[in-house]
């Protein structure tokens, strides 16, 4: 019988649930719409729009909830990186997944109450949540308010360059749950890291 | 109680009643004595020497139409509010004919209300423009927003085909075909008409229809919806791919346009939401699809070898 710990609060899965089926919509749409072809639309280009306006606000205001969650709870925390032995740690994780976990090594950081994350998903987590998350949506509303987008910005259209960097940032928020989806698979069986985020408790290995 | 709170209520009602008639219609009462004449094509009066009732023509320019004052972005102004009391009696006194009128600043400047509508840059736009009084003697804003029936559509959720054709008509009033009248008040100079002047222009009809004049005749400034610095002919938009680009110069102010009058159309929340404007542009980057591409199929790519390589571990392991 492996160890169960508690990690995900009831808010924590809520937020995480909601934000799975903004995120997908808006990956759905966002596709649809980028890679639009009037012979083989993925979602029709009305409704691509229109969903991936709503999924936007959407996950703006689930957004609020994690923020919030994250300064009223102990989750917060799990956001903390240890700068001094940063790269070394990222290495040691990096090293893990690339070699280690073929030959059934014990994972560098295992997974505590105290500390979930491991240094390279504290990284990348961070990233998604704090820096590429908060451009996509700042960009992603301007589009909705282009009024507020300087015209001309470097010789080109503010409001080309907006939906660019909008565009851009998908792109990296796109790959992160991509790889994000797959690495939930290492876990002490493939499907028990997606059963953790419903019923909070995870397995240790 | 319950009677103290209904009297409140039924006070609050009837005052709130009383306030929306004292806006917009409620001035009917006041400006009917002004458009029995001025909003007439042909008005008339009982001379009082020798009694006889005489009927006129009332010249254009001092014609109002009533439907259109009311309908217009000073349907709540009482005549007397820009004009003097002193018209009030017939025939109006000779000296009122040099009666000073109100610039659209005099109101509009320096005041936080209308602060939003950037009066102030419009009008440093338009004295930078070539409709500016110091090259066009003479020249106001009401040459070309007559106060007395000037709309703004974008707050009036009018179509954007209706706003081209309403915005395109106040360039039309003057620059019309040869030899304008409107025109000849500002300049000796002879129009060439639309048809000769723009001769170099594809699909002349459908751009005059699509497009408004000021999107290749104005230079746009960051602050405002409108531009209002009006360039000369020389520097006007004659380039395709100005317009028909990815960077194109359109793809900011229509789709700004666009956005705003959706939602001063559909409301607030249904505005943002079910706002079908997109940048098409810049979604049909070329390389940015491509580098996308490479980048999703390196990922995926690097998922499906690290998958594999556990799978097959995981059989052997389980095999020993």
């Amino acid at each position: 019988m492996s160890e169960k710990l508690y990690l995900y609060p009831i808010w924590l899965r809520l937020w995480h649930g909601l934000n799975a089926l903004f995120f997908l919509t808006l990956l759905v749409t966002g596709i649809s719409m980028q890679y639009s072809d009037i012979d083989f639309p993925l979602v029709r280009f009305d409704l691509a729009v229109t969903g991936h306006n709503i999924a936007g606000v959407g996950i703006t205001l689930s957004y609020f909830l994690f923020l919030t969650g994250n300064l009223f709870s102990s989750n917060g925390r799990q956001y903390r990186i240890k700068i001094r032995s940063l790269f070394p740690d990222l290495f040691a994780q990096g090293r893990y997944y690339l070699i280690g976990i073929f030959s059934k090594q014990i994972p560098p950081f295992p997974v505590t109450i105290k500390s979930k994350f491991n240094p390279l998903q504290r990284v990348s987590y961070i990233s998604a949540m704090y820096i590429m998350f908060p451009v996509v949506a700042i960009t992603g509303w301007a589009l909705l308010f282009p009024e507020t987008i300087a015209r001309q910005a470097f010789g080109f259209s503010g409001t080309l360059l907006t939906a660019l960097l909008h565009i851009v940032m998908g792109f990296f928020m796109s790959i992160f749950m991509i790889v994000h989806v797959y690495m939930c698979t290492v876990g002490k069986t493939p499907l028990s890291n997606f059963k953790s985020m419903i019923n909070g408790y995870h397995e240790a290995h | 109680m319950k009677k103290v709170l209904s009297l409140i209520l039924f006070i609050s009602l009837t005052s709130w009643c009383f306030s929306q008639n004292n806006t917009g219609t409620g001035n009917h009462e006041a400006n009917s004595h002004c458009l029995d004449c001025h909003g007439q094509k042909v008005y008339g009066y009982v001379n009082p020497d020798d009694g006889n009732s005489v009927r006129k023509l009332m010249p254009v320019d001092f014609r109002v139409d009533s439907v259109l004052f009311y309908t217009g972005a000073h349907h709540t102004f009482k005549c007397v509010d820009c004009h003097v009391p002193e018209y009030d009696s017939f025939p109006h006194p000779n000296q009122l004919r040099f009666e000073p009128m109100y610039a659209c600043l005099d109101c509009h400047g320096g005041d936080e209300t209308y602060a939003k509508y950037h009066f102030e840059t419009i009008d440093e736009q338009f004295r930078k423009s070539v409709h500016s009084p110091e090259t066009l003697s003479g020249f106001t804003c009401w040459n070309c927003h007559d106060p007395h029936s000037f709309r703004i559509n974008q707050r009036t959720g009018e179509t954007i085909a209706n706003t081209i054709a309403y915005d395109n008509a106040v360039c039309m009033k003057c620059h019309f075909e040869t030899g304008s009248e409107k025109m000849l008040l500002l300049a000796n100079e002879k129009l060439k008409p639309m048809s000769v002047s723009h001769d170099w222009l594809p699909n002349q009809e459908l751009h005059f229809k699509q497009v408004r004049c000021i999107e290749c005749h104005a230079a746009m400034h960051d602050s405002l919806l409108i531009a209002h610095m009006v360039t000369s002919a020389d520097s006007a938009v004659r380039q395709c791919k100005e317009c028909h680009s990815r960077n194109s110069m359109l793809l900011s102010s229509w789709y700004r346009f666009q956005n705003i009058e959706n939602r001063s159309k559909n409301g607030f929340v249904n505005g943002i939401l079910l706002n079908e404007a997109y940048v098409i542009g810049a979604s049909r980057n070329e390389i940015l699809n491509i580098l996308s591409l490479v980048l999703f199929g390196l990922t995926l790519g690097g998922i499906l070898v690290h998958a594999l390589f556990r799978l097959k571990i995981n059989k052997r392991k389980s095999h020993e």
